[in-house]
């Protein structure tokens, strides 16, 4: 129920923005390709199970993407073709971009086993295009026959289809950690990006916060708290064992990569009262202090992935100097620290991948106790406007941008019944990705 | 030769009565010798005596009679004191005795009889109920209260201030007690700022505590943010049970 309630609020966003100082937000400048996918055939001997899995998979893929208007199999009338050859038919392509189906891009198949393996051949054309002409992708994939293996080609191929279609990089490989209490402790888990497979990280018994996945996806920052002891641990995700990294008096926090793997920034006390803002390589030499507060809390750094030519580094956090947090940036030595102008109760920042837009959550109204729901929004620096992306009345906060800069994973819910779910920018798609157990912090890996 | 004679013949009977007086006794009745040409004296009877005590159990600090008959006796004894020939005697021996009683005859022949009191323990006086430790736990549970918080603030408010001018007191009284104070928040706001903002609640707490004169060093503090809530209800009375600065109670 809680799902169609934030889908229609989604779905109210994309048709009509409310509120003032808003820009519509477009995922691309031109209108959507109409794709068909058909279902890929399947040769003897893949089992029904398999076939199954990789056409479902590769569908919710492409749908989930938010770049194409997947047209629906039931106007299908033409059938699919399995070979290249199959198009270098005027007729039959015709049978596709006439109306009603238009279509412009279509992708097709077949699977197969060979030696016991799964083999994909997968296809996209540019329909509108003469026979012998047209083709954008024709790749092979090979995996081993089980239905996890269809579930991976499926994923591969479908970003293989963004990349082809001039989208850039997908997100159907992608992973997302997150923190979970459905093993009876709060530890780090990760997930597909689809909210399937998911995998318990860490086993400390403790509580386990702010999970950061490593740009070259091969280590996890997290904070983990046992008894009163608050540290940040590095977990490498290749031998599952834990990684030597400094400890320090007092509460220590929220970890953020460098967009090139080399430092960590996060927020400390050192043995004092007030969290301030510290980098340190990944190896644990060389500690920075960045921000000098006199009574306050500076957190939550964030990187920009893509810093302006020229610069060092750039960082985005929260600080509570004027009372209430509010979001800043500065430069990745601590100089020219700037406020955005946004008032309220702002924190939680994530900065998208082209280092365009701030993702956040707010109390737009924030300062006193009957103030308003916790929203997720985007602040467009260019623009120097914000958009809002949830208006479901439920507590949103923990916002995390995907890599392909067009969607995003927040966590939704009060205490004792949070999940997590994906939406893309525009607010379209949205997807409960978390069922079991209360579900939190998540963050989306960089590839 | 005539009172060897006799001596050999009264020895040799006397045995035989005795017997024949006494069921217990493992001799078979043997016929008296032949009564010799001369007619002996007549021996003296010998005496008998018997010892009973009532009751033969007593408890320490009790009494039991002793009752003796005696016959053809001129001297009984009761544990080697002289006695009537014919008596009773209370005694109130503390612990099990033996009383042999002892009767002799003119002509010194004696009997003896023996009865056993014995004296058993009386039960041990309650045990009186040893005085209650101070339960630790009950002193810290009536004593001390938890300072709580506006929304979105970590200073010490007036009511907050009284609380802990009471818990100094029991802290100061209870020096061995352990302080470990845990900043919560309401459900409210962001994970990561009510993590910090709880960690500054815990904080106002130790620094007011040691402004009364507690040692810093007694006094650990950490935050748990919105987790661990006390009430998990959407009301703003639940919300104000969260904000709070928690004392957790010895051997938690």
């Amino acid at each position: 129920m809680k799902l169609r309630w934030l889908t229609l609020c989604l779905l109210a966003l994309a048709i009509g923005l409310a509120g003032q100082d808003q820009t519509t937000i477009t995922i691309s400048g031109t209108s959507k390709y109409r794709l068909a996918v058909p279902d890929f055939a399947a040769a003897a001997g893949v089992s029904a199970a398999e076939q199954a899995t990789f056409n479902q998979v590769l569908w919710n893929d492409l749908y989930q993407t938010a770049v194409v208007t997947m047209v629906g199999r039931s106007l299908y009338t033409a059938s699919a073709p399995t070979t290249e050859a199959d198009l270098n038919n005027a007729v039959v392509r015709t049978a596709w971009t006439a109306p009603p189906l238009a279509i412009q891009r279509l992708v097709f198949g077949q699977m197969a086993l060979v030696n016991g393996g799964l083999v994909v051949s997968g296809y996209l054309y540019d329909v509108n295009q003469p026979p012998g002409a047209g083709r954008l992708l024709a790749r092979r994939y090979a995996d081993p026959g089980t239905p996890a293996g269809a579930r991976a080609i499926a994923h591969q191929l479908a970003d293989d289809i963004v990349a082809a279609l001039g989208y850039g990089p997908g997100i159907a490989t992608s992973k997302i950690a997150y923190i979970s209490n459905r093993s009876g402790s709060e530890e780090v888990w990760t997930m597909d990006y689809d909210g399937f497979n998911p995998q318990q990280r860490t086993r400390l018994h403790g509580i386990a916060y702010s999970p950061r996945l490593s740009p070259n996806g091969q280590e996890l920052a997290f904070m983990s708290q046992i008894g009163v002891h608050q540290q940040i641990r590095l977990l490498s995700l290749l031998t599952n064992k834990l990684l030597p990294f400094p400890s320090y008096k007092g509460l220590t926090m929220s970890p953020a990569w460098s967009p090139d793997g080399s430092k960590l920034a996060f927020a400390a006390k050192m043995g004092g009262q007030n969290l301030n803002i510290y980098t340190i390589n990944a190896n644990g030499t060389g500690l920075r202090r960045l921000t000098r507060s006199s009574g306050y809390d500076n957190l939550s750094p964030v990187w920009n992935p893509k810093p302006p030519p020229g610069s060092d580094g750039q960082i985005a956090f929260v600080s509570s100097r004027t009372g209430q947090p509010q979001i800043y940036t500065m430069n990745a030595d601590g100089s020219n620290q700037q406020r955005l102008p946004l008032g309220g109760y702002a924190t939680s920042p994530s900065w998208s991948p082209n280092g365009l837009v701030l993702a956040f959550a707010w109390v737009r109204n924030g300062g006193g106790e009957d103030s308003g729901a916790l929203d997720i929004y985007l602040w467009y620096f260019q623009d120097q406007k914000y958009v809002q992306l949830t208006h479901n009345g439920e507590r949103n906060d923990f916002p995390s941008w995907a890599p392909d800069g067009r969607h995003i994973v927040f966590q939704s819910g009060a205490s004792y019944h949070k999940q997590l779910f994906s939406v893309a920018a525009d607010g379209s798609v949205p997807v409960q990705l978390t069922h079991a157990g209360d579900n939190e912090m998540p963050n989306w890996s960089w590839h | 030769m005539r009172n060897l004679t006799l001596r050999r013949c009264v020895s040799a009977v006397i045995p035989a009565v005795v017997c024949l007086g006494l069921a217990a006794c493992g001799h078979k009745a043997v016929p008296p010798p032949p009564v010799p040409e001369a007619a002996a004296p007549a021996a003296a009877p010998a005496p008998t005596v018997t010892l009973n005590a009532n009751p033969t159990a007593i408890e320490s600090g009790g009494q039991s009679t002793l009752t003796w008959t005696s016959s053809g006796a001129v001297r009984v004894e009761l544990n080697g004191t002289a006695v009537n020939l014919n008596g009773s005697q209370a005694v109130t021996p503390t612990q099990s005795t033996d009383y042999q009683i002892v009767a002799r005859s003119a002509d010194g022949q004696t009997a003896n009889a023996a009865v056993r009191v014995t004296v058993t323990e009386p039960p041990p006086p309650p045990v009186a109920a040893a005085p209650a430790a101070e339960d630790i736990n009950s002193a810290f549970n009536a004593a001390v209260r938890d300072a709580f918080f506006d929304y979105d603030k970590s200073t010490i408010r007036p009511d907050a201030q009284s609380a802990l001018n009471a818990d100094a007191e029991f802290f100061k009284s209870h020096p061995g007690v352990a302080i470990n104070v845990v900043g919560h928040c309401d459900d409210r706001g962001s994970a990561e700022y009510n993590l910090a903002l709880g960690d500054r609640r815990a904080q106002a707490v130790k620094n007011y505590l040691v402004s009364q004169g507690i040692d810093p060093n007694r006094i650990q503090t950490v935050s748990v943010g919105k987790d661990q809530p006390f009430c998990t209800q959407e009301t703003d009375d639940c919300y104000q049970q969260n904000r709070r600065g928690h004392f957790t109670p010895p051997g938690q």
